[in-house]
């Protein structure tokens, strides 16, 4: 690729000849190639998980079914037990979404816009659902709630209520990281011109961080809602897994491997990859108009 | 009228002691300062965004130093406006007036007017998004007059804008000052601004304001 060149050298008037090679040209188009082929090679990774998913739920049972694949998702919605799993799949992921964000809110305004003593304190202790393995955080649900009464306990630990306090234990930790950023990024000094304008700190907060917030709150509803969904380690330890009482998708999955119905089990884990990519995509078109998670 | 008498400030290695300073009522005062030596601090404490360690802020012969930003009755234009960006240019300037519950017709009068004033009857309806540093300025200069305050604040109004509607922008600073007779308290890093301005000139520097020599 060099070229011969002949240049003068510096004020001396005597002539030079060497290879000349523009700087950093040729080494550009392979880094880029490089990075491109490790994105894609992970991004196929992904894409084959869930069309692997598809291909075996339409392969057909060999009953000679038309449309194997609609035959597969008809008949789990057709399973009582599937149904129950659903509804209270939907039902707990929105309470769990809904009382994460209700949280999260003056949780990460607090912690974006005051600063008080022992402040990176809590902000590390609310990373610890995050990073604590599943199995742990269950049973120290389970061991927590011994120290109740016994009426207000057995009214929880392996009831529904419990599947929504597993949850949320772990999906409300998400949701303070995004409105903690969120808050992080909204310009603290619009409302201190609010308050020069009349407004006590409330209404600074009402009226003009928490609607330039907005996309931030959906985004982190988005996410508590599908962290939510994925919940399975401390459900299991601390609801159970009772068939039409605390079954959720994610049971649903492992109880059906258990019983060796894989297609079942394949079926039910592409109904909730259908609930998490419209999440997915919904956190990102509202997300991405503000700020970048 | 502006006192600032014997005002303290300690933030980490940043220190302002005993500052004294008065702006007297209906005067453009303008007051420099380099980088870092303490500008927006000081208009800070004067609105209340900052309590000060020790001293004393009155504002029109009351003292406010305990008072909140809401009860001072001062009117605060930040650097580059920071204005609302989920309200149109029409809310922004509404919104004082909101807060005080006025009646929404005298709300619509008092933006319209200022908007005249301003030379921004056109953006009314627009998103802060896309306007321009010298519509910004002045949307935040209406937003920040809206309700008739006593003293107005202005922290680098000028910094940010180019030749042209920097000269409008002066303008129209002269202009408000004639109008409105509110006391202004105008910080900047730039000779120009105070020589184009100030009816008044201080500087700051070492964590101490004095008069300017002109």
């Amino acid at each position: 690729m060099g070229q011969t060149i002949k240049k003068e050298l510096m004020g001396t008037g005597e002539m030079t000849e060497r290879t000349w090679r523009p700087p950093g040209t040729g080494s550009d188009r392979a880094f880029v190639v490089v990075l491109s082929i490790i994105l894609a090679t992970y991004a196929s990774f992904i894409l084959l998980l869930i069309v692997a998913d598809v291909a075996y739920a339409s392969r057909g049972t060999g009953d000679g079914a038309a449309w194997p694949f609609a035959e597969a998702f008809l008949s789990a919605f057709r399973s009582p037990e599937i149904r129950s799993a659903m509804i209270l799949t939907m039902i707990s992921c929105t309470i769990t979404a809904i009382l994460s964000v209700f949280v999260a809110v003056p949780a990460g305004y607090l912690l974006a816009r005051y600063r008080f003593r022992g402040d990176r304190f809590v902000d590390a202790l609310l990373d610890i659902p995050i990073v604590l393995p599943p199995l742990v955080v269950g049973l120290s649900l389970l061991i927590l709630f011994q120290f109740l009464p016994a009426r207000l306990r057995e009214a929880i630990v392996y009831e529904r209520p419990a599947v929504v306090i597993a949850q949320f234990a772990v999906a409300c930790a998400f949701a303070v990281r995004i409105m903690r950023a969120t808050f992080d990024q909204t310009d603290r000094r619009c409302a201190d011109v609010a308050r020069t304008l009349g407004c006590s700190r409330r209404q600074a907060f009402m009226l003009v961080e928490l609607p330039e917030a907005w996309p931030g709150v959906l985004t982190a509803v988005t996410i508590a809602w599908a962290r939510a969904l994925g919940e399975f380690g401390p459900l299991l330890i601390f609801a159970g897994a009772t068939r039409n009482k605390t079954e959720v998708l994610s049971t649903t999955v492992f109880l059906e491997l258990s019983i060796g119905d894989l297609s079942a089990a394949v079926t039910v884990s592409l109904i909730m990859v259908a609930a998490a990519v419209a999440v997915v995509i919904t956190a990102r078109t509202w997300g991405s108009r503000t700020f970048k998670l | 009228m502006i006192v600032l008498d014997r005002i303290t400030i300690r933030q980490g290695a940043f220190r302002m002691q005993d500052i004294c300073m008065e702006v007297p009522r209906g005067e453009y005062a303008v007051l420099m300062g380099t980088t870092g030596s303490g500008k927006t601090t000081l208009l800070e404490v004067i609105c209340g965004l900052r309590r000060p360690d020790s001293g004393r802020v009155i504002l029109d012969g009351r003292d406010m130093t305990e008072a909140t930003p809401a009860g001072r009755d001062v009117g605060y234009v930040p650097q580059d406006g920071a204005l609302f960006k989920t309200m149109t240019v029409f809310e922004q300037i509404a919104f004082a007036l909101v807060v005080r519950r006025d009646d929404p017709a005298a709300i619509e009068a008092r933006v319209l007017e200022l908007a005249e004033l301003l030379g921004i009857g056109h953006l009314l309806d627009r998103a802060p998004a896309g306007l321009s540093g010298g519509e910004r300025q002045r949307v935040a200069l209406g937003r920040a007059l809206s309700f008739c305050p006593g003293i107005l604040l202005l922290d680098e109004p000028l910094s940010a804008l180019d030749d042209e509607p920097r000269a409008q922008i002066v303008a129209l600073l002269k202009q408000v000052g004639a109008r409105t007779g509110v006391t202004t308290l105008h910080v900047t890093h730039s000779k120009a601004d105070a020589e184009q301005l100030g009816t008044m000139r201080l500087g700051i520097a070492k964590g101490r304001v004095l008069p300017k020599e002109t």
